[in-house]
């Protein structure tokens, strides 16, 4: 037989060249894909505030990921939370709608780079007021970057499993502030108060080491199931507002596992604040995450438009 | 659908049989990062998805960047996950095995790794 050329294949969910990037639970993927979080359930505990008590905050969450065209997706995510403040009532409902647009547009295999742009929309009213939905959208626009450091050289060959990947967005209501007036039932008095809603800079990283790529590149160390299919990580999720305000920023560390196999992957995570308004104590993450791509290769998992 | 019929039927969808996915490299003899003696005279490498014997190809590069493969790479007709390769006399040295495979539903996947012939 004669092979006159090569077949329409394809690199999909997060491979540049032979990196493997996981899809992250915290910080979101560098890459384009047709993918399925279902679910992610999240606990953790705010910390106490002059208005607010200390409360229990878990959440549900679904988000899928479609891609157009190989290299430009769309997504959609919803998250249904269980708030239960100290001493008060618990309350529960959905969250805003989540909706957003990536485009991959670098891809550097032996770099083992990727570089992306996007834009969330968290659309307003969508969601309970229980729950402290907004009534007023928030853009993000976001970059995204992802990079496996295998190129590094032959001397340390133990740092090649090691991969960064990272986003830095703005978010920005449509709304820059919202009044509430409000009537003294004694005097008869109005009183008038302006919540003021500041961009926040959204910054999230996470630090990989890939026992798939020691195993598979660098060096076969005997690892046998699960752990040859396992990548653990740190994730620091930092949020910081600014202008009209501003407001207190909030860090996040999360500590944890992926293990990934051929059609899906699981991640756990403990949920670490890293200062006194993140949160109090110690909260935890689970994700099901689906590779769409390779469970329906033929249909939903593949780009709508091919290049 | 309910919540709970769709997580039902991704779950389902995770064990369907026509399903496949990319080919990772599980195993290799010689191993990754492997120094080995004697001389090894065949590559075999073992993949985690079944691969499409026309595409899928493995050569094996001395340090000057020299084939030092048979240039006779092919899927093991018993095993579909398996391609193998016979090797040339390969003297005490390093060298590197550079592999591109596409599995049977045309996902691709590539990679490259070292292992060296001891004195």
């Amino acid at each position: 037989m004669v092979v006159t050329g090569a077949p329409a294949s394809v690199f999909a969910h997060g491979f540049a060249g032979k990196r493997f990037f996981p899809a992250t639970i915290a910080t979101d993927d560098p890459f384009v894909a047709d993918e399925l979080s279902l679910p992610t359930i999240s606990t953790s505990r705010t910390f106490a505030t002059a208005d607010e008590p200390s409360t229990r905050e878990t959440s549900f969450a679904a988000d899928i990921s479609k891609r157009i065209t190989p290299n430009f997706a769309i997504s959609a995510g919803g998250v249904y939370q269980w708030l239960s403040p100290e001493g008060q009532p618990s309350r529960n409902g959905f969250d805003n709608l989540e909706l957003g647009l990536k485009y991959q547009f670098y891809t550097n295999a032996a770099a083992e780079a990727i570089l992306s742009a996007g834009l969330g929309w968290d659309v307003g009213g969508t969601g309970s007021k229980a729950v402290g939905s907004e009534p007023f959208s928030t853009l993000t626009p976001t970059f995204f970057f992802g990079k496996g450091f295998g190129d590094l050289p032959e001397s340390v060959p133990y740092l090649k499993p090691f991969a960064l990947t990272g986003t830095v967005g703005v978010a920005i209501p449509t709304r820059p502030n919202t009044t509430t007036t409000t009537v003294d039932p004694d005097t008869g008095e109005l009183s008038t108060n302006i919540e003021q809603h500041p961009n926040v800079l959204q910054l999230g990283f996470s630090l990989q080491y890939s026992l798939i790529y020691l195993q598979s590149f660098v060096k076969d160390v005997g690892l046998t199931a699960p752990f040859n299919r396992m990548i653990p990580l740190v994730e620091l999720s930092i949020q910081k507002p600014f202008g009209r305000g501003g407001g207190p920023t909030i860090a996040t560390l999360y500590l944890g596992v992926i293990w990934a196999g051929r059609y899906m992957q699981v991640g756990v995570e403990a949920i670490v604040p890293l200062n006194g308004n993140s949160g109090r104590g110690v909260g935890g993450q689970v994700q099901l995450h689906f590779f769409l791509d390779d469970l329906f290769p033929k249909s939903i998992g593949r780009p709508i438009f091919r290049d | 659908m309910s919540l709970r019929r769709a997580i039902a039927t991704a779950l389902l969808a995770c064990v369907a049989a026509q399903a496949s996915a990319h080919a990772f490299l599980d195993r290799a003899e010689p191993r990754v990062g492997s120094t080995v003696h004697p001389a090894p005279r065949e590559l075999m490498l073992w993949f985690s998805q079944e691969l499409e014997p026309a595409f899928s190809t493995v050569k094996v590069l001395d340090t000057a960047g020299r084939r030092v493969d048979g240039a006779n790479a092919q899927v093991d007709p018993a095993d579909h996950s398996l391609l193998r390769v016979s090797l040339q006399a390969l003297g005490p040295g390093a060298y590197t095995v550079v592999w591109r495979v596409v599995s049977v539903d045309t996902h691709a996947s590539e990679g490259e790794f070292v292992f060296r012939v001891g004195q």
